[in-house]
């Protein structure tokens, strides 16, 4: 599949499958530039392939997906919103919920998933005074708010410590596991798609090409002890190795 | 307010303000300048006072062309500037034609609306309103073309419409934009209708000050000069309120980093 316009275009992915399971976490890992994001953006059908074929259950993708919810690397949330408000805009656009949208009606779901990711008591504040991790897990409740069947998430922990990266692993693996929601992480860190995935992809350089599926078998709950273990180790290990480059 | 506050908010300004007065009056004393060159404030102000009859008559025409015509400039450069912001293909059809437009100096434009509309205060109107527009339309368009586009693929994924985004998105995020124009524009509008009042007019503080200096009383001019000065503050003071009350997410955002 090409991405782009004309002579611009870029031959982004070649030849990509990849298999999802209901309910399944998966993270497509790569170097930058691999293609990952674009891959991600195909999904979403937010940018129809140039050319080449998406097919999702056998039918070809056309527009935007109706059932996905998206999250970047910064965490784009309006800045003339506090955080529950920001987390109720898909209900103000998707249907079913925007036939009939109150605040009054939806203000309790927002305020409950905003409590299953710890921010009780930030519900009324706006982005700039929440921290970057904070924004990050807004943004995360804005893309599950109206109960998609899918969650892309594009490096969502990029630009963030790598001790609230952690807990936010923690949040996300937790929704997850509450909402049985089938998830597509899209990230560099190693550590975090073993952490979190039942199954990791493996992309290669420009023409993105899946080198390797690599199942995850560590039991879950997992906890974050489980990156200490030699089986985890072994796992980030090998997909370091696969990636190449030194 | 704190006593730092009060010092850089009200004794600053106050104290310039009064210094640049005295500064002036003493100049005119020791250098012995000519009534008819440069009155000093003493007799500006007098002037002001013993003619403060047909200067608030005339202030108020001055006042009410300017405001309408910047109402006009507002509603007008609003629509213009969403409909620039809309669609690059409009973008790149107006706007060179927009920037043509606004190239011409509005002064030469006077003598066309003063035939068609006759001496009175439609042309200040206009004038003001052609003048002032153009940063409207400017702002609204560059704060909805600069909206973030990875925001509005958070929209779209959603399957929200062009108008969805435009309306949950766009709009509010240009409004500082907006709001931020009004400002430069108020000021527009105020010298285009003051211009086009010293051009033709039958009323205005701009037909005052031009009847005033062919009658050589120069301190009725620069009367007429203050007042445009402390209308011109008390217009600009005006609209940056409603900016504030309106977009105070923007400044707050930006105060805190």
């Amino acid at each position: 599949m090409a991405y782009g316009r004309g002579a611009t275009a870029v031959k982004a992915i070649e030849e990509v499958t990849l298999d999802i399971a209901k309910g399944e976490f998966i993270a497509v890992v790569g170097p930058s530039g691999c293609g990952k994001s674009s891959l991600m953006r195909l999904i979403s059908g937010l940018h129809p392939p140039a050319s080449g074929a998406l097919t999702i259950e056998g039918k070809p993708v056309s527009g935007p997906l109706k059932s996905v919810g998206m999250a970047f690397q910064n965490s784009n949330l309006l800045p003339w919103r506090n955080a529950l408000e920001n987390v109720l805009l898909p209900l103000e656009i998707v249907q079913p919920y925007r036939s009939g949208f109150s605040k009054q009606k939806y203000a309790p779901k927002a305020k409950a998933l905003l409590e299953s990711v710890g921010l009780q008591g930030f519900v009324e504040k706006y982005p700039w005074e929440l921290s970057g991790g904070m924004q990050q897990r807004t943004s995360i409740c804005r893309a599950l708010i109206h109960e998609p069947e899918m969650l892309l998430l594009d490096e969502p922990f990029g630009a963030l410590d790598a001790f609230t990266r952690e807990e936010l692993w923690c949040a996300l693996r937790d929704l997850q596991a509450a909402r049985k929601v089938t998830v597509m992480l899209v990230t560099h860190d190693l550590r975090e798609a073993v952490f979190l995935a039942d199954t990791v992809y493996v992309m290669s350089d420009r023409p993105g090409r899946i080198l390797k599926r690599c199942a995850v078998d560590i039991p879950r709950p997992r906890d974050l002890e489980v990156t200490y273990t030699q089986q985890f180790q072994d796992i980030v290990h090998e997909l370091r190795r696969l990636i190449g480059k030194h | 307010m704190d006593r730092r506050d009060f010092l850089v908010k009200v004794v600053s300004p106050t104290a310039f303000t009064v210094a640049l007065f005295v500064i002036w009056e003493l100049a005119c004393r020791l250098l012995n300048i000519p009534l008819t060159i440069l009155p000093a404030p003493s007799d500006t102000f007098a002037a002001l006072w013993q003619y403060r009859a047909p200067i608030i008559d005339n202030s108020w025409v001055t006042l009410w062309t300017t405001l309408a015509g910047f109402l006009l400039a507002t509603v007008f450069g609003l629509l213009l500037g969403i409909a620039v912001g809309w669609h690059r293909a409009i973008y790149s059809g107006i706007y060179p034609v927009m920037v043509g437009f606004n190239s011409v100096p509005k002064v030469a434009v006077v003598p066309v609306l003063i035939l068609w509309f006759g001496i009175g205060e439609v042309p200040a109107v206009l004038t003001a309103f052609l003048i002032s527009f153009f940063p409207i339309v400017v702002n609204v368009a560059t704060g909805l073309a600069t909206t973030e586009p990875e925001l509005e693929d958070v929209l779209r994924a959603l399957g929200a419409s062009k108008l969805d985004i435009m309306r949950k998105v766009g709009i509010p995020r240009s409004l500082p934009y907006f709001f931020g124009s009004l400002k430069v524009a108020i000021t527009l509008a105020f010298v285009g209708a003051v211009v086009s009042e010293t051009v033709g007019a039958n009323k205005g503080i701009g037909k005052l000050m031009l009847d005033a200096q062919a009658a050589f009383q120069v301190p009725i001019v620069f009367a007429g000069l203050l007042v445009l000065a402390v209308l011109g503050i008390v217009l600009y003071a005006a609209t940056a309120l409603i900016e504030k009350r309106f977009t105070g997410w923007a400044f707050r955002g930006q105060a805190n980093g």
